[in-house]
């Protein structure tokens, strides 16, 4: 539990705005430049990214040298209300650092690698714009000292995100994507304004410092409708159960895109936001214990869909999702996982990111063609994107020395610790998770770079030009030495201890749980082989278990949204169309008609023939007549 | 001879010209039935003024001759204009304006 200490910037940070200003400087000159900055547009887009990267490392470096580490920058007042004031300041701190060269550094990586993997478009330049663009949001967000600047930054990276799915937006897969992508995250915005909304009515602020400041004396009952609501956040942007049906679909987007928007960078923004609410998840165990529920469950649940799944894309999204299950799950344990999700978060941006890219360059080499079952035995032909996918791939499962051994073993092993016995079950399920996540991924490696060639009769396979493989080389290395260079020493524990607190159990690295964890993703890996490697794999998929079947369609998540939501929502539409249409139409469509057929009955009388108009005004002078007469009488 | 004779002949013009009014269809002979109905009205009100002794019904005689009289001017005009469009002076073929 920690409060933040902030103080005015010095040195090198006084200048975090450069950050911002040249991946949106590049975004605005692409975006609205035309076709001028075609032939030169992807340079700039490189450029800036790269030169933010710098600057990263430069503030980054001067913070190491700063006894004072979490350092605020004061841009200008927004929005000066008497008794409330909204600053947009940008606050530099152990925390947003480490965000900041994730993305800086392997979105720099992955733009470099798009010039390579978008040469053939015709519309590179818009490509370059919104990377941009995503990024400079990507920044605001984690470097906003405040939720409602965070805010921005997240709708922000929400749009970039749509922009981006929606790439190709001739496809009309891909714009249905898009669209659904946009509407999920609706939700979980929902929960974010609103938990925003409470900070303001309960505290009178927004900014970190202060809704920290006084989450304590505002009563647990705040601080849990505090942290539910920005689960459900965090859930939108992070892709957690209940909210996970759009990052499948997601995968519609260019695969650079999916590397670094929907697997390093955006996706992890969910648990950014829990991270840095620490404070406020300190104070109310009840939503640590949903925020741990929603990572055990994702995990698992990304982790069957990844293993049922033919399209290496989709496949890779499903592990996404675990993962940040994982993460999640590291963020619901409180002290004792905080910084372990951190870890597996930076982690996971090289091998993830290494993975996605490496699945690109074979979908580039294939002509496009996503299907595993169409690979097989590619390990000759594209011999560097092999060596760095497996890499990252023996990451991913858990071997150690590479990173992911040293990253979510910890989480696992924090479940048994945290929790009680609810703990043991949470661990007992992400231990499973892992078995799971070595069972996909040697599913993946050798339906992909193993076997019979199962090609498409024009293929012919060739590795990648060195602009795309060396991004790759370069996030193998990541993916090797993060893990281990971060928690080693407990150096990202030490870093990031002012912000997140230290874990109050020290961890060793062969527990019982790694060991047990190890053991599972051992099995994983040759159960996998049983029945990928020993045999042949067909190249139409076998009609499979039922637990296959469901897993292919994600598990029914779309089936549940459209019965459990979609249906309801549209027979209330349709009640209230039927109410307007019968009840408050009807009334006054019957009053017009009555007034109507009233008056063209009478109308009838209007004959037009003169001689019956003089009768009617003799027999009302008659009655007039014999009226007076017999009032006189 | 008593005034009740002019009275009684002034009902029984009345009711010559209205029942004109209504059974006719020339409208020629439906114009001279209004006339004979309100010469009947002039000598209702002469006939009252003798009987009240001032002047105040024949001046009404008067101005209801000179109503009648502008009436005749504007109403054969309009008469004229129907039957050159209609090629008839009946006033049951002039029944377009109705419902």
């Amino acid at each position: 539990m920690t409060t933040l200490h902030t103080v005015a910037a010095t040195g090198a940070l006084k200048l975090s705005w450069l950050l911002l200003v040249f991946p949106l400087f590049a975004a605005v000159v692409l975006l609205t430049g035309g076709r001028r900055t075609d032939r030169w547009g992807h340079l700039l887009g490189v450029a800036m990214p790269v030169a933010a990267f710098v600057y990263g490392v430069i503030a980054f470096f001067s913070l190491l040298g700063d006894s004072q580490r979490s350092q605020d920058v004061h841009l200008y007042s927004w929005i000066p209300v008497a008794g409330f004031q909204v600053n947009m300041n940008l606050l530099v701190d152990q925390l947003s650092i480490c965000f900041v060269l994730l993305i800086t550094g392997v979105g720099s990586l992955i733009i470099i690698y798009s010039v390579g993997y978008m040469s053939h478009d015709t519309d590179r330049r818009r490509f370059f714009g919104y990377m941009n663009l995503f990024l400079a949001a990507m920044l605001l967000l984690v470097l906003g000292d405040n939720y409602l600047v965070l805010y921005v930054g997240w709708e922000g990276v929400g749009l970039a995100s749509y922009l981006l799915i929606g790439f190709w937006y001739q496809r009309p897969s891909a714009a249905v994507a898009a669209k659904k992508a946009f509407i999920v995250n609706r939700v979980g915005d929902a929960g974010l304004s609103l938990a925003i909304m409470l900070m303001f009515a309960e505290f009178g602020t927004v900014s970190f410092s202060g809704v920290f400041g006084s989450v304590k004396s505002g009563g647990s009952g705040v601080a849990t409708a505090l942290g539910l609501l920005l689960l459900l956040g965090a859930c939108g942007k992070s892709a957690q159960v209940p909210l996970q049906s759009w990052l499948l679909d997601a995968m519609e987007g260019p695969t650079p895109v999916s590397a670094l928007i929907h697997a390093a960078t955006m996706v992890t923004a969910g648990v950014y936001l829990l991270v840095r609410s620490n404070p406020i998840l300190a104070i109310t165990p009840d939503a640590r214990l949903a925020v741990a529920l929603v990572g055990t469950v994702t995990l698992l649940f990304g982790g069957i869909i990844a293993c049922a799944k033919d399209d290496i894309k989709k496949s890779l999204a499903g592990s996404t999702m675990s993962q940040i299950g994982y993460m999640t799950l590291g963020a619901g344990l409180g002290p004792e996982g905080y910084v372990f999700a951190i870890a597996l978060l930076l982690a996971h941006g090289f091998f993830k990111a290494g993975l996605f890219l490496g699945a690109g360059s074979v979908i580039h080499a294939m002509d496009d063609e996503q299907d595993m079952r169409r690979y097989g035995g590619l390990s000759s032909f594209l011999p560097i994107t092999y060596v760095t996918f497996g890499l990252a791939y023996l990451a991913i499962i858990g071997i150690p020395p590479f990173s992911g051994f040293f990253t979510k073993d910890p989480i696992i092993e924090g479940d048994f610790t945290e929790h009680g016995a609810g703990g043991w079950i949470l661990g007992i399920l992400a231990l499973i998770g892992a078995g799971i996540t070595a069972f996909y991924m040697t599913r993946m490696m050798l339906m992909t770079w193993q076997g019979k060639r199962r090609w498409a009769a024009e293929a012919h396979p060739h590795e990648s030009p060195p602009v795309m493989t060396w991004p790759m080389i370069v996030l193998a290395i990541g993916s090797v030495g993060a893990g281990a260079f971060l928690i080693i020493n407990d150096r990202l524990q030490d870093f990031l201890a002012p912000v997140v607190g230290v874990p109050p159990v020290e961890h060793g690295f062969f527990t019982p749980a790694g060991i047990v964890a190890l053991v599972l993703a051992l099995a994983g890996v040759a159960l996998a082989w049983l029945m990928y490697g020993r045999v042949p794999v067909p190249s139409e998929a076998p009609r499979g278990s039922p637990l296959t079947v469901a897993a292919r369609k994600d598990l029914y998540g779309d089936a549940f949204n459209e019965s459990v939501l979609e249906r309801p929502g549209q027979w209330l539409t349709r009640l209230s169309v039927y109410f307007d249409n019968r009840g408050v139409d009807g009334l006054v469509n019957s009053l017009a008609a009555l007034v109507g057929g009233t008056s063209g009955r009478w109308r009838k009388l209007q004959t037009g023939f003169v001689r019956s108009y003089a009768l009617s005004m003799f027999a009302g002078a008659a009655v007039l007549v014999a009226l007076l007469l017999v009032v006189r009488l | 001879m008593s005034p009740v004779h002019y009275v009684a002949l002034s009902v029984i013009l009345f009711v010559i010209g209205g029942v004109g009014v209504l059974v006719r269809r020339n409208a020629i002979v439906v114009f001279m039935c209004i006339e004979l109905m309100l010469n009947a009205c002039n000598l209702a009100f002469v006939a009252f003024a003798r009987v009240h002794g001032n002047l105040d019904g024949q001046v009404i005689a008067f101005f209801v001759m000179v109503v009648a009289a502008a009436e005749v001017v504007v109403g054969l005009a309009i008469l004229m204009a129907i039957f050159r469009a209609r090629r008839s002076a009946s006033v049951d073929d002039a029944n377009l304006l109705k419902y």
